[in-house]
């Protein structure tokens, strides 16, 4: 449920390092099963900047709205506009086709703060 | 790990199902099984069986008893026989909600009265110091269970299980009989605008009553159903929540409840404040709307702007499963509350637009009066 390879941020989000200074960005497993099911996403433009512990999108349940914040600083390389027809991806493959968006790294000391995915489990009480 | 939170005699029962539990209104209870959208669309495809054990039930005795709920309710229970229910509301002398309640005429001459769970306390407090003569009001609702089953197969499952035939019994009616053994008031009524029942037990017999019903719900696909989905389906049905767009601070008429308070039946607590906002209009009507496209639910106070000018704000919102619409409801300036008018709901700080509809949003298959 928590993938080794991936990072993660106490605002349960992971993260996928991609060449070419990128990594990729959803939310945990946790975060989608807190939520329920995921019914709209608000997603940022693509070249948008973005700063690490800011919101960038919003992703919403039947029941809730969550903000979700940027793990990293830099700027918005692709979006996943495959969430506009199927939001539930988040819910159905939340590291797989439920990717949210793509962040062209500025500095890539960020992603060493991040967690490992055993910090993680610790975080959610699931060490 | 109980929390200080008041539980139903069905909690161990959600546990073991797999449900997500979350406090309401002092309680904690199901918000959802699986997924909320499954259980929402189970129940308008087959049935859902939901605990709304947490509810109140009032009873009333006494020569004086109808007299005094005449005074302190606003719709006429003369109009009820034997077994007959109706909507109807508590109001302040403001004729402002206090709640909204189903009241039954039981077959033995009490009077049944059931009250919002969160509401409990208020209502018997509000209603005991109004008491006048022979009226004793006997709260029960720790020692009942009340168990809904809904949906178009409800009669289906439940048939079988009951000694009386449910086929004769019409909308908000009500008989005693046992199910699968265990007796109870079983009422043809509900929250989701779908054909279903309520099933009114003993606290000590739920377990077993709720058992029953899931194992003769199951070649139905029938599924429990928690909170969350209760909340999409009654707003579909266009029914109000108290909290959301019911309170102390709106009136029947704002609300569009009108059909429950019966001008004529002589003196009630709230007639003269009414008659008065009667006459003028009122200045703000609850109005239902469909977001013209997808961005974001509307939800509990967020603005209504009509030419940019803001004009009221939400009291409930959310995403409709079988529209695969954002929907909600929310009072506005009264002439905008016609339906067709365009308006828009500010969605996390842009304005998005809205049509204000006629009726439910989704349309209703219960029974009839």
């Amino acid at each position: 449920m928590y993938p080794a390879e991936l990072r993660y941020t106490k605002e349960h989000e992971w993260l996928a390092v991609e060449a070419g200074g990128k990594v990729r960005v959803g939310i945990t497993f946790y975060a989608q099963q807190e939520l329920g099911d995921v019914v709209y996403v608000d997603l940022p433009k693509e070249g948008a900047e973005v700063e690490a512990g800011e919101s960038f999108a919003v992703v919403e349940s039947v029941k809730a709205v969550s903000d979700i914040y940027a793990p990293v600083s830099g700027r918005i390389a692709a979006v996943n506009a495959d969430l506009e027809e199927k939001p539930e991806l988040i819910n159905e493959e939340p590291y797989g086709r439920g990717w949210i968006a793509v962040i062209e790294v500025a500095d890539a000391s960020e992603i060493e703060a991040t967690l490992s995915a055993e910090e993680y489990k610790e975080h959610i009480g699931e060490a | 790990m109980n929390s200080g939170l008041r539980r139903t005699p069905l909690y161990e029962a959600h546990v073991a199902l797999g449900a997500r539990m979350i406090e309401f209104g002092g309680w904690e209870m199901p918000v959802q099984y699986t997924s909320l959208i499954a259980e929402h669309r189970t129940v308008r495809s087959s049935a859902g069986i939901f605990d709304l054990s947490h509810m109140g039930e009032f009873y009333f005795r006494g020569e004086d008893a109808e007299a005094n709920l005449q005074r302190l309710l606003t719709n006429d229970l003369r109009r009820l026989a034997p077994g007959q229910a109706q909507y109807s509301l508590i109001c302040n002398e403001q004729g402002g909600i206090v709640d909204d309640v189903i009241v039954y005429r039981l077959a033995d001459g009490r009077f049944l009265v059931v009250v919002n769970a969160a509401n409990i306390d208020k209502d018997r407090a509000w209603i005991e110091a109004r008491l006048e003569g022979d009226a004793r009001l006997d709260d029960r609702s720790a020692h009942t269970a009340l168990i809904a089953v809904q949906g178009p197969k409800s009669e289906e499952i439940l048939n079988p299980l009951t000694a009386a035939d449910l086929a004769g019994l019409a909308g908000f009616h009500a008989l005693e009989t046992d199910v699968g053994g265990v007796p109870a008031l079983v009422s043809r009524t509900g929250y989701t605008g779908e054909d279903g029942f309520e099933i009114y037990a003993a606290a000590e017999d739920a377990a077993r009553l709720w058992t029953l019903l899931l194992e003769a719900g199951k070649p139905y696909g029938m599924v429990p159903v928690g909170l969350g989905a209760r909340d999409t389906l009654r707003l579909e049905a266009r029914l109000p929540l108290y909290g959301n767009d019911l309170s102390e601070k709106t009136t029947p008429l704002e609300a569009g409840l009108g059909f429950a308070v019966k001008f004529d039946k002589g003196e009630f607590v709230g007639r003269s404040a009414l008659l008065a906002q009667k006459e003028k209009g009122p200045g703000r009507r609850l109005a239902a709307f469909v977001m013209n496209e997808r961005g974001g639910a509307p939800r509990y106070g967020y603005r209504i702007l009509h030419g940019g000018r803001e004009v009221g704000s939400v009291t409930s919102g959310t995403f409709s499963p079988t529209l695969e619409q954002e929907i909600g409801m929310g009072y506005v300036e009264a002439p905008l509350a016609e339906p067709g008018t365009e308006l828009e709901v500010e969605v996390r700080g842009r304005a998005r637009a809205a049509v204000v509809i006629k009726g439910r949003f989704v349309p209703g298959q219960a029974k009839r009066a």
